[in-house]
């Protein structure tokens, strides 16, 4: 039988929901005999091959890129799943959300302290994506079906929730694993 | 003539004294009711609602209704658990709660109630509000951010401290903790002895300079639910 394919994805957040997968130490190998990753940083698989049951997705929509990827990974997977605060509240990057955006630029690119900038302007490359006008997390944009709070979430948490969830188990998850911080 | 009194919270029998409310009643009999704004030593307040019980089928919040002899509680009930678990998410959306890097984190008493009702994320959008930080005391801060408006401060600073450093101002989304004082907290007469320094459930009034000393896992609500301490009487 063909093993079921997992794909996984950073948007607005830092890596370290992926580094805390990474985490389950030896684990990952029993991982690997468990499932196939489809588009993903760890194999570096740009674009879906095929249908997913499992979608990971770290961190919120800062940008309307992370908008089409995780319209992009709800299309191709069965179960799409909110991994890291970022992902479930936007997290760090959204202490932005309460200064309006052109003041957010301007901070950054012309009137900050450290900014050198010799043109004054702020960055309008049609190759940078276009900042959303503030963060979202992924369940305000698609529907996702399982929150893993955590800032990140342990890698016992992820290995528990995978497990569970590719063995066709109900979530169950001890008290101390589920933190929001 | 005996002044203890028989009812029932979720079919158990439970005594009580005349004058006691339904949340401490409960409390001395090992059965726990999640709360926020009530706390031991303060005049009960009944503002958060996460207390809410059923009396005799009709809502009530526990920390102010008293004990009457023979009323049937309905405490630890699905539907309950769900209000307050949508009360709990209410707060969370209201407010900007940024637990990873907030030094309340494993202490604090809205987390551990999200932890305990088993909140993975809130069911509502975030606000995502703008709210003001005085932290112009030498000692202690106001992250706005963070409070929930239980009038803990308030009731701690007036009843037990004296004082009257903290009130509410202004009306629904736009209400406030505001300072008894010209402007900012320096100028009024708060210290780091005041009851009222220490009773914030969530990480919006704090000390400054003690923050992250408690190592993670050895935290307040790292390894057992909030309540967990009742529970076990």
């Amino acid at each position: 039988m063909e093993k079921p394919k997992v794909a996984t994805t950073s948007l607005a957040g830092c890596f370290g929901c992926h580094m805390s997968l990474l985490d389950i130490d030896d684990r990952i190998l029993k991982l690997i005999e468990l499932v196939d990753f489809d588009k993903s940083p760890v194999d570096d698989i740009k674009e879906f091959t095929g249908r997913c049951l499992v979608g990971l997705v770290e961190g919120g929509c800062a940008n309307e890129e992370n908008v089409r990827v995780l319209q992009d990974f709800r299309k191709h997977c069965d179960l799409l799943i909110s991994v890291g605060d970022c992902a479930t509240m936007g997290g760090l990057p959204a202490m932005r959300n309460n200064v309006p955006l052109k003041e957010c630029l301007e901070e950054a690119f012309i009137n900050g302290p450290s900014v050198y900038n010799p043109s004054g302007k702020v960055p309008n490359d049609p190759e940078i994506p276009l900042l959303l006008n503030q963060v979202y997390p992924c369940h305000e944009v698609v529907k996702i079906d399982y929150h893993i709070p955590g800032c990140p979430p342990s890698a016992d948490t992820l290995w528990e929730i995978l497990v569970a969830l590719l063995n066709n188990k109900p979530i169950d998850l001890p008290y101390e694993l589920i933190k929001y911080d | 003539m005996s002044t203890t009194i028989t009812f029932i919270i979720d079919e158990v029998e439970v005594k009580a004294q005349k004058g006691q409310t339904i949340l401490e009643a409960a409390d001395e009999a090992g059965i726990y009711i999640p709360r926020l704004c009530a706390m031991k030593d303060l005049t009960p307040f009944g503002s958060c609602r996460v207390c809410t019980v059923l009396v005799n089928g009709r809502p009530q919040a526990a920390c102010t209704q008293p004990v009457a002899p023979g009323i049937v509680v309905e405490n630890n009930t699905e539907k309950l658990l769900n209000i307050r678990k949508n009360i709990i998410e209410m707060l969370f959306v209201e407010g900007n709660h940024f637990c990873m890097f907030c030094e309340k984190s494993g202490n604090c008493e809205l987390q551990a109630l999200a932890y305990r009702l088993g909140i993975d994320a809130p069911a509502f959008p975030y606000q995502f509000p703008k709210r003001e930080i005085d932290a112009t005391h030498r000692d202690i801060f106001i992250d706005r951010n963070r409070c929930i408006l239980c009038a803990r401060c308030v009731r701690a600073s007036r009843d037990l401290d004296g004082k009257n450093v903290f009130q509410f101002i202004g009306r629904g989304p736009e209400k406030r903790i505001a300072v008894n004082a010209q402007i900012k907290l320096s100028d009024t007469d708060i210290n780091l002895t005041d009851k009222a320094v220490d009773v914030c459930p969530v990480g919006a009034i704090l000390r400054k300079r003690v923050g992250y000393k408690v190592p993670v896992g050895q935290r307040l609500y790292d390894h057992k639910p909030i309540g967990s301490e009742i529970e076990t009487r």
